[in-house]
């Protein structure tokens, strides 16, 4: 974990004091609200259907027990009792009051964290492999670079009014968890012929009204020459990209615009002046940051009981990872209750889920861009006890990658964004599918669900993706199939007519009984069914069924 | 194509402080309750009530109109589901928003 210097401390100190300050003129009348909002969205504060949403960043999705715990105290102090993951591994408050958000934001400095650039037209926060730093197929562990790029980005002075927001992905292993091909900067570390460490970097990622596979810019970046590189990235994309159009200002839409090769030359150009221009990364610093992101000091191999009991087995087998150890295991926490909200714990849970982190898993957490959360570094002889503590929680789910474990967007239910709900479609589907022994019999699938065309349920990149839209005055659900957020990153194709919010759990489940009978062997997944046997089976089942039942 | 009709409506925002959803009323204050929101019947009459809804920019803010259904005792529901739902608060958690009082 990095741990703040006097300077972060002091910085972040004076954003509260400012924020609160700017609250207080807000309130006594002497800030308008055209000039309020842009000061308050740059500090995470949203007003949403209901109430004002606060968003806290976690940068690269990294906890500890001390942060956790905090969070839960604000929840219970000034929110319901409960938070929200984010599919940019943020977290989410849905009910503060105006007047409340500063004394949040002085509660979250006290555990070194905050919630600067959580939106406006500037660098998000970095989102990083959740299983950073625990994985076996890993060449490094990501998260120096994130931190590196955390510092950087943080009030940069030339990059918060870009054209519109900027988001930033990084894994350090060749299974990419991280999304990185959808990001606006997509970074991978690869090693070269010589054996180096670099960056493969990729541009023009991103998902929303214009869905874009990133593409290759670099495919082997010298590590001393990310910042400049950057730079040159952000600096062409601040000048080119297009401010007349919010539709069209990302960074995707320059790349595909002028192409691949107009951008690269400029970049490669600015590149040169950039590096020429920037002092070096001291490398204290980059020491430093490395120190705090150090490997735990591990146990030593211990005998570990045989698994016993249907239901820890079934869990170990689900929600387990292999790690980089094999005396240890990475374990996902389910944040997908059958019927749940995707994403929502309560302050309970994340109390508990900071006491294992402290007691069995070397005071690690992540939070996963899936909405849930991990102990990245458990020894296995404690994987009984973790489950049964979790159990007892309801955070025990056995499902991860299955059916129910649905990443959506808050949709309707909160965002003023949104063109339909999109929870209880995610419930909906996770009820319909409550048996968990039927979810393993259908295997790895993602379903992904956005309540608007924004895309925040990243739902162009779920093998079955689900879009919630307003037609006429009636919400109405477009569903795409073989969107892929891997390695192997594609977006989905539209099935064709959409669904009204009643039909979607029927459709899904045609979908999901089309697949069970396509499949050559139950180890044939739904994604490697649908690249091999195409849209019209599926598609067939989707329509023809339908007709045939109404008829 | 002829005009669309005039659809009786109405005036909303979100409070500066609480952020809920509250409703301009026929005495030209704001209430929490949707029954006593001030309905506008023509097109005059509404520019005239979003103009009156407007004249309170440190108390409510995102001052707009939505449009209504007036049921058969004239009890008005809005036309949009979005407005609907914000009446009612978050379908995943019934003990949270207005459903909850």
């Amino acid at each position: 974990m990095y741990d703040y210097t006097d300077f972060d401390r002091a910085f972040v100190r004076e954003r509260v004091a400012e924020f609160r300050d700017q609250v207080e003129r807000r309130i006594a009348g002497s800030l308008t609200e055209a000039e309020f909002l842009p000061l308050r969205l740059r500090n995470g504060l949203y007003l949403q259907l209901h109430a004002y949403m606060y968003r806290i960043a976690i940068p690269y999705g990294n906890l500890n027990a001390w942060k956790l715990r905090q969070l839960a105290y604000i929840a219970d102090r000034w929110d319901k009792g409960y938070g929200h993951f984010t599919t940019r591994t943020n977290i989410q408050f849905n009910w503060p009051k105006l007047r409340d958000v500063p004394d949040m934001m002085d509660a979250l400095a006290d555990v070194e964290m905050h919630s600067i650039q959580t939106s406006g037209n500037c660098i998000r926060n970095v989102t990083a492999d959740h299983f950073a730093g625990a994985s076996a197929d890993e060449i490094e562990d990501p998260r120096p670079t994130a931190e590196l790029l955390r510092q950087w980005s943080t009030d940069h002075p030339e990059f918060l009014y870009l054209p519109r927001k900027f988001k930033i992905g990084i894994t350090g292993a060749p299974n990419d968890r991280a999304v990185t091909k959808s990001h606006d900067i997509g970074i991978i570390v690869v090693r070269n012929d010589a054996g180096e460490v670099g960056y493969e970097i990729s541009v023009g990622g991103g998902l929303g009204r214009t869905p874009m596979i990133g593409k290759v810019i670099r495919d082997f970046l010298p590590k001393a020459d990310l910042l400049p590189y950057l730079e040159a990235i952000l600096h062409v994309y601040n000048r080119s990209g297009r401010r007349d159009n919010k539709f069209k200002a990302r960074l995707k839409i320059l790349v595909h615009e002028e192409g691949l090769e107009w951008v690269r030359a400029r970049v490669e150009a600015a590149f040169l002046e950039r590096r020429a221009a920037m002092r070096p990364v001291d490398p204290a610093l980059v020491a430093a940051i490395a120190a705090g992101f150090a490997p735990p000091v591990f146990e030593a191999p211990a005998p570990v009981a045989p698994i016993v009991g249907a239901g820890l087995r079934a869990w170990v087998d689900t929600n387990v990872a292999p790690h980089k150890l094999d005396h240890y295991g990475i374990v996902t926490i389910s944040l997908k209750p059958i019927g749940g909200t995707p994403g929502d714990a309560t302050s309970e849970q994340m109390r508990l889920v900071a006491e294992l982190a402290e007691a069995f898993g070397h005071d690690e957490i992540r939070v996963s861009h899936e909405q849930n959360l991990i102990l990245p570094h458990v020894p296995r002889r404690h994987l009984p006890e973790i489950y049964a503590r979790l159990k007892a929680a309801g955070l025990a789910t056995a499902n991860i990658g299955l059916v129910s474990d649905i990443i959506a967007c808050p949709g309707m239910d909160y965002c003023t964004l949104a063109t339909a709900r999109s929870i209880p479609i995610a419930q909906g589907i996770s009820s319909a599918f409550a048996d968990l022994d039927r979810q393993r019999d259908v295997g790895p699938l993602k379903i992904k669900i956005s309540g608007c065309i924004n895309a925040c349920g990243h739902h162009h990149v779920g093998h079955i993706g689900i879009l919630g839209l307003d037609r006429a005055g009636v919400e109405n659900y477009q569903i795409t199939l073989g969107g892929d957020g891997t390695e192997t990153a594609a977006v989905g194709e539209k099935t064709g007519p959409g669904f009204a919010y009643d039909e979607v759990v029927p459709a899904v489940e045609r979908l999901i009984e089309a697949y069970l009978d396509l499949r050559t062997e139950p180890g044939e997944t739904f994604l490697d069914t649908y690249r091999r046997v195409g849209m019209g089976p599926f598609k067939a089942a989707l329509y023809e069924e339908a007709r045939s039942d109404a008829a | 194509m002829a005009a669309r009709k005039f659809q009786p409506q109405m005036a909303t925002g979100n409070d500066l402080i609480e952020g809920d959803v509250v409703y301009f009323t026929s005495t030209g204050g704001w209430s929490r309750h949707i029954g006593d929101a001030a309905l506008a019947m023509s097109p005059e009459t509404a520019d005239d009530l979003l103009t009156r809804a407007s004249a309170f920019p440190n108390r409510v803010v995102g001052v707009y109109l939505v449009e209504v259904r007036l049921d058969d005792r004239g009890r008005a529901a809005p036309a949009h589901f979005r407005e609907e739902f914000r009446t009612r608060g978050p379908s995943n958690y019934p003990q949270h928003g207005r459903q909850a009082e």
